[in-house]
C-alpha cells in the first residue's frame, strides 16, 4: 500500500505551518498598494434611513471611497435561499450591526475613522422581537409584504390521535450559540483587466460566493474569481456572505486592492448564528417504555434575513423525533423573521436544537416508566430498515442501540474531582455532588430535499523529473477539518502514486458544494476518487495496458500528462411533501452517542465535566486522527452549548459580542475523552464512509444536562445552563 | 504616535510629568484592549515593562513591599508565603501568556470591579504607594479606588508599589465563574486571619461598584472566632459570616449573571473561605 493511503493518518499539508505561526491565514493577506476597507453598521436593531451622508468621511484625507446602496451596480440583495439581504441598507435597516455603507482607506485606522465619519439619520422602530408571536402570524411583518412566518414544516405520520398510558410532556429553550471561529470575516479584492474582480477570501463555499458576487457587481460570473484564502475556522459561519461583495465593489471603484478584515465585535454581528429555539414536546408510550407517539411543535428565530433557515427548520422537522422508531409523528417546525440577529448554518443545523428536547423527553419518559435511560432508548432505538417520521426507509447501517451499549459499558469515569487545582478555588468538596448522563442523536449528511448536491475533481497525472505526481484540484474549502489531507490520502489509494499535491481551491475549477453537512470527504473524495479512476482508465486506454503503479514512468511517457476532470453527485434526494412532510429527503443519516460524567456544586451552582465518552459510526475511517479531532471538538461544542455558549439579546441588541462574555470552553474546562468507533460500511457512499463532522456535536450538549439533571434533581429545561437555574431551579 | 520606553524609574516619571496624556503600559493586557477596540486613542504611551527596579518585591519581615510590575506568574511563585491570597488571586488571572504579561500595578491602576487581586489586598488593608518628580505619597488601597475604573491617581503619578502586612495566618481567595480559567469574576471573595492580631480582614470583587471590605463581617469574626481556645467554628458562626458578607455587596444585573445570584454565591464562598481559613489555623497549631 503507499504510504499515507487511506486508513492511515498521514500529517495535513499545513499542520506544521499551523502550529509555528507561519500559516497565512485570510487576515494576513497583503498586496502593494492595498487600501483597507472598513463597514458602517446600524446601531438599532430596526429602523428607517432618513439620510446616508458620506461627505465627512470623503472629506479626510486618505479615504478614497465611500459608498452606499447606490453605489451597488447589479442586484441589490443577495441571499442563499432567499434573496433578501440587501448588500448595504437603502430604506430601512433590520437588525443591529447591518452594513449601510463602506468605505476604503490608506490605512485600517483611518477607513474605521471614515466609517465613523458617515452620518446616518436614523428613524428608530420598535423592534420585532418575539418569534412565538412570528410564528403565530401576529405581529408587523419585518419585511414589508412578506409574512414572517419562512417556513413551516409539517411531518404528519400514523394516527394523529392515537392514546398511550404513559405521556410526558416539556418545553424546552436553546440558546443562541455561535460559531466563535477565532480567525475574523476577512480577504483581500484585487481589480482585473478584464473589469473583473478576484478575491482571496475565508469561506466555506467559493462558487456560491462567487455567483452572489457575481450578481450584486453586475458581471458575469467567470469575471469573478475566487481563491480560497487561509480559513480561521468555519463551523456554518462562513457560508453566508459578509464582506465579500463589499471588497469587490470598493475595489471595483478604487481601482486598487481592498483589504477588509472585521474586528472581534464586529464579527459577532457580522455572521450568523444558531438559531435560538423553542420546542414543546410531547411523548406517548406503552407501560413498558416503547414509544406510541411524538407531538412536537418547533419555532426557530431565524432573525432578520432568510440565510439557510428553511433548511434548517426542515432538519428540525425530520430529525425531531431523533433515532428512535415512533409509528406516529405529528411534528410543527417553524422558522420566523425576526428583528433579532440573522440566524443561519451552524454544525449540526437544527439536528441540535431539536436533539436537547427530545433527549430530555426521553429522560423523563424513562423516569416516568421507572426504566433506566440507557434501557428506554435501547427499547426505542432504530435500526435499518425502520421508517423515518418521513416515511423514508433507514437504508445502511443504523446501530444505535449498539453505539448507546458501547458508551454505557465503558468503566466509570475516574474519581478524580474536576473541581481541582485549576478554577477559583470555589470548594473543598463541598456541595460536590456527581451525575451521569446519556444522549444520541442523528444527523442527515449532504444537502438534501432534492438538492443537485455535486462537487467536481480535477486530477493529473504527469511525470516531473522522471517521478510521477499527482495533482489534485478542487474548489472545496479546508476549514480546518482536514480536508485537504483526505484528497491526498484518496489519491494516493486510486493511483499507487506516493506525490500528491493538492492545489489550492479557487474558482478555476467546477463548484465542490459547501464544506458543511458533514459532505466533503463523501462528496468531494467521491469526485476525486472518481477523477483518480477516469485517469486510470485513461492511461490504460491510450497505451492499451493495464494501469501499473510501478509501471508508471514508461506508460506516461508514452501518455504525457494525463488529466481527468469529473464531476459527481451524490444518490438524488427529494422533495417533502408540503402538507404531510412524506419524503425521501436524506442521502445518509449518521449516529453518535454520548455518556457524561459532571460534577455539581450544587450551592454554586456551577458544573464541570469529569468525562465524557464518545461511540459513533463512521463507515470508513479515513483519516482516523482527524476523525479523534472532529470527535473532540464537536464533543466540546456541544458541552460549551450545555454549559456557557449564548449570544445574549436583549430588544435586538447583542450584549456580550466579545470572548470576554461570549464563553467558550477552554483547555481546562476539557474533560477527559474516551472515543470509539465503528466502522460498517454504508454500501451507497464511497469506501463506505459517513459523514463525520456534525454528529459528535449534537447529542452531547443533552448528555451533559442530563448528567447534571442526574446529579441535582433540578429539571433543567434551557441551554446553556446557568448557575442560577442549578440553584434555584430551572425554568424558564 | 510616540512610544517612550524607558529602562529607569526616574525616566519614567519625567516623561509621566512632562506629558501626562501619554497612557501608562505595563504588561499592556489592558491597555491594549482598549486601544484595539478604538475605545482609546492615545497619542503616546509609556511603556513601563522595561524598568527592572519596580518588577521585584522585597520586605523587612513585617511588611511587604510588591512592586508594580511585577507580574502575576511571578506572584504566584514568590509571593504565595507572605500573601497566599494574593497568590490565589493571580492564578486565576486569565492564562498562562496574560498571567507572563500581565503586573500588579496594572490590575490596581484598572480599578475594575472585578480585578483579581484586588479583593485580597483589601483583605491584608494594603495601601499603594504612588510616586512623581515631586515626590511620593502612601494610600490606603480602600481610598485609592474611587469608583468604577477610576482612581485617585493624579495625572503626573505613577504606582510604584503595594504596601501591606506578610501573612501571619491562612488566607483564602475564591473565584465564582462558569469557565475553569479565563474568566472575569461573577463574584469573588478574600479573607486573611491575623491571629497576632486577632483581627480578621476581607475583600469582595465583582459585586459592588469597586471591591470592597465587608466591615461588619470582618468585625464579627474577629470578635466571635474562638482565638484563645483555637476551638471548632460553629457551622452558625460561618454561616452568619457568609449572610454579612452577602449584605455588605451591592450587585447589579449584568451579562455575567443576576445580583440576586451574586449575592447567595457570595454568602456560599465567604462562608466556605473562613472555614478553610479557620481550620488551616487550627491545623497549623500544634495541639496543646
Ligand atoms: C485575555 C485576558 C484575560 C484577563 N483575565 C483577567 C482575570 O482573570 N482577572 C483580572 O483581574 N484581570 C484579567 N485581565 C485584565 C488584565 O490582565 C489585568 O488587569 C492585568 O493585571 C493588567 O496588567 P497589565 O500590566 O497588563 O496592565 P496594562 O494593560 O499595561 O495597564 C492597565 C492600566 O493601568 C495603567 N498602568 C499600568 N501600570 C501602571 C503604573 N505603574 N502606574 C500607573 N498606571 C499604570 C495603564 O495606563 C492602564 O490604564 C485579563 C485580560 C485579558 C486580555
Amino acid at each position: 500500500m503507499t504510504s499515507g493511503s487511506m486508513g492511515s493518518s498521514p500529517r495535513r499539508p499545513d499542520g506544521w505551518a499551523k502550529v509555528t505561526g507561519t500559516f497565512a491565514f485570510s487576515s494576513d493577506l497583503s498586496m502593494p498598494g492595498m487600501l483597507w476597507g472598513a463597514t458602517v453598521r446600524s446601531p438599532h436593531p430596526r429602523a428607517r434611513i432618513v439620510g446616508i451622508d458620506v461627505s465627512g468621511a470623503l472629506a479626510l484625507e486618505g479615504v478614497r471611497a465611500a459608498l452606499t446602496h447606490l453605489d451597488v451596480p447589479g442586484a441589490p440583495c443577495y441571499g442563499l435561499e432567499l434573496r433578501d439581504q440587501p448588500v448595504l441598507a437603502a430604506t430601512e435597516v433590520r437588525y443591529e450591526g447591518e452594513p449601510v455603507a463602506v468605505v476604503a482607506a490608506d490605512d485600517p485606522d483611518l477607513a474605521r475613522r471614515a466609517a465613523e465619519a458617515v452620518l446616518v439619520t436614523y428613524a428608530p422602530l420598535t423592534p420585532i422581537v418575539d418569534a412565538e408571536a412570528a410564528a403565530r402570524g401576529e405581529g408587523e411583518a419585518v419585511h414589508a409584504g412578506r409574512p414572517n412566518l419562512l417556513r413551516h414544516v409539517p411531518v404528519r405520520r400514523g394516527d394523529p390521535n392515537v392514546e398511550a398510558p404513559v405521556v410526558v410532556t416539556g418545553e424546552y429553550e436553546v440558546g443562541m450559540q455561535d460559531q466563535a471561529f477565532l480567525g475574523p470575516e476577512s480577504g483581500v479584492a484585487y481589480p482585473a483587466d478584464d473589469g473583473g474582480v478576484d478575491l482571496h477570501v475565508a469561506t466555506q463555499w467559493l462558487h456560491v460566493d462567487r455567483d452572489q458576487i457575481a450578481s450584486c457587481l453586475g458581471l458575469e460570473p467567470e469575471r469573478v474569481r475566487l481563491t480560497l484564502a487561509g480559513v480561521g475556522g468555519a463551523f456554518g459561519g462562513r457560508e453566508d456572505i459578509s464582506m465579500q461583495i463589499h471588497a469587490c465593489l470598493l475595489a471595483l471603484r478604487t481601482g486598487r486592492p481592498v483589504k477588509m478584515v472585521y474586528r472581534r465585535e464586529e464579527s459577532f454581528r457580522g455572521h450568523v448564528h444558531r438559531h435560538p429555539a423553542r420546542l414543546w414536546y410531547e411523548h406517548g408510550a406503552t407501560r413498558d417504555g416503547r414509544l406510541v407517539y411524538v407531538r412536537a411543535r418547533i419555532v426557530l428565530d431565524g432573525g432578520a434575513y432568510a440565510s439557510s433557515s428553511m433548511a434548517v427548520a426542515a432538519n428540525a422537522a425530520t430529525l425531531g423525533v431523533g433515532p428512535y422508531r415512533v409509528p406516529n409523528v405529528r411534528m410543527d417546525s417553524y422558522v420566523v423573521y425576526t428583528n433579532n440577529p440573522p440566524c443561519g448554518a451552524m454544525r449540526g443545523f437544527g439536528a441540535v436544537q431539536a436533539c436537547f428536547g427530545y433527549e430530555s423527553q426521553m429522560d423523563r419518559l424513562a423516569h416516568a416508566c421507572g426504566l433506566d435511560p440507557v434501557e428506554l432508548r435501547r427499547r426505542n432505538a432504530m435500526t435499518t430498515g425502520d421508517l423515518m417520521p418521513t416515511g423514508q426507509v433507514v437504508e445502511g447501517p443504523a446501530p444505535v442501540a449498539e453505539l448507546l451499549r458501547m458508551v454505557a459499558e465503558r468503566p466509570a469515569a475516574p474519581r478524580t474531582t474536576a473541581f481541582g487545582a485549576s478554577g477559583g478555588h470555589t470548594t473543598r468538596g463541598e456541595g460536590v455532588v456527581r451525575g451521569v448522563g446519556y444522549g444520541v442523536g442523528i444527523k442527515n449528511v449532504c444537502f438534501s430535499e432534492g438538492f443537485d448536491d455535486f462537487s467536481t475533481a480535477r486530477v493529473r497525472l504527469e511525470l516531473r523529473d522522471g517521478r510521477p505526481v499527482v495533482t489534485v484540484h478542487t474548489a472545496a474549502a479546508e476549514v480546518g477539518q482536514g480536508l485537504v489531507t483526505v484528497q491526498g490520502q484518496i489519491a494516493r489509494s486510486e493511483l499507487g502514486v506516493p506525490d500528491v499535491v493538492v492545489a489550492p481551491a479557487d474558482t478555476a475549477v467546477g463548484s465542490a458544494g459547501s464544506s458543511s453537512a458533514s459532505r466533503q470527504t463523501y462528496v468531494t473524495g467521491g469526485a476525486v476518487q472518481a477523477a483518480c479512476q477516469a485517469v486510470r482508465r485513461q492511461v490504460e486506454a491510450t497505451t492499451g495496458e493495464p494501469y501499473d503503479p510501478t509501471a508508471l514512468p514508461r506508460l506516461l511517457a508514452r501518455t504525457g500528462a494525463v488529466e481527468e476532470t469529473v464531476r459527481w453527485h451524490h444518490r438524488p434526494t427529494k422533495g417533502l411533501d408540503p402538507q404531510t412532510g412524506q419524503g425521501d429527503a436524506h442521502v445518509q443519516f449518521a449516529f453518535a452517542a454520548h455518556r457524561a460524567t459532571v460534577e455539581v456544586d450544587v450551592e454554586l451552582g456551577t458544573v464541570r465535566v469529569v468525562e465524557i465518552v464518545t461511540a459513533q459510526d463512521v463507515g470508513r475511517a479515513v483519516h482516523p486522527q482527524a476523525i479523534l479531532g472532529q470527535i473532540h471538538g464537536g464533543t466540546v461544542q456541544g458541552l460549551g452549548l450545555a454549559l456557557m455558549e449564548e449570544i445574549q439579546v436583549t430588544d435586538g441588541g447583542i450584549r456580550n459580542p466579545s470572548f470576554t462574555d461570549y464563553l467558550i470552553p477552554t483547555i481546562m474546562d476539557v474533560p477527559q475523552m474516551r472515543v470509539e468507533l465503528l466502522e460498517l460500511a454504508d454500501p451507497h457512499s464511497p469506501y463506505g464512509l459517513r459523514g463525520v463532522g456534525e454528529p459528535p456535536a449534537i447529542s452531547s450538549a443533552p448528555a451533559v444536562v442530563a448528567a447534571v439533571r442526574a446529579a441535582t434533581g433540578v429539571e433543567l429545561s434551557r441551554v446553556p445552563i446557568r448557575p442560577h437555574d442549578v440553584v434555584w431551579g430551572a425554568g424558564r | 504616535m510616540t512610544f517612550h520606553s524607558p529602562t529607569r524609574w526616574a525616566d519614567a516619571l519625567a516623561v509621566r510629568a512632562e506629558h501626562p496624556q501619554a497612557v501608562p503600559i505595563a504588561g499592556g493586557t489592558d491597555a491594549m484592549v482598549e486601544l484595539n477596540s478604538g475605545r482609546r486613542r492615545p497619542d503616546r504611551l509609556l511603556d513601563l515593562s522595561r524598568i527592572a527596579e519596580v518588577s521585584g518585591w522585597d520586605t523587612d519581615g513585617g511588611t511587604v513591599r510588591a512592586g508594580a510590575g511585577i507580574t502575576h506568574t511571578a506572584i504566584v511563585a514568590q509571593l504565595a508565603e507572605s500573601a497566599p491570597a494574593l497568590a490565589q488571586a493571580a492564578s486565576t488571572v486569565g492564562s498562562p501568556q496574560i498571567r507572563n504579561r500581565a503586573t500588579l500595578g496594572g490590575n490596581i491602576a484598572t480599578a475594575s470591579p472585578a480585578g483579581d487581586t484586588l479583593p485580597t489586598l483589601l483583605a491584608c488593608g494594603a495601601a499603594v504607594e504612588l510616586h512623581s518628580v515631586g515626590g511620593a505619597r502612601t494610600v490606603a488601597l480602600a481610598d485609592f479606588v474611587t469608583g468604577p475604573k477610576r482612581t485617585q491617581l493624579a495625572p503626573d503619578e505613577l504606582i510604584a508599589a503595594v504596601l501591606f502586612p506578610a501573612a501571619t495566618g491562612p488566607q483564602h481567595f475564591s473565584k465564582v465563574g462558569v469557565r475553569a480559567a479565563m474568566i472575569i469574576a461573577v463574584c469573588s471573595f478574600a479573607v486573611a486571619l491575623f491571629p497576632d492580631r486577632r483581627s480578621v480582614g476581607t475583600g469582595i470583587g465583582a459585586a459592588a461598584p469597586t471591591p470592597r471590605a465587608a466591615v461588619e463581617a470582618q468585625d464579627f469574626a474577629a470578635e466571635v472566632l474562638p482565638w484563645d481556645s483555637l476551638g471548632h467554628l460553629d457551622p452558625a458562626v460561618a454561616g452568619y459570616f457568609g449572610d454579612l458578607v452577602a449584605k455588605a455587596a451591592d450587585p447589579i444585573d449584568d451579562v455575567r449573571g443576576t445580583a440576586q445570584y451574586r449575592r447567595h454565591a457570595l454568602a456560599v464562598i465567604a462562608r466556605r473561605a473562613l472555614i478553610w481559613a479557620w481550620d488551616d489555623l487550627r491545623g497549623a497549631v500544634p495541639c496543646g
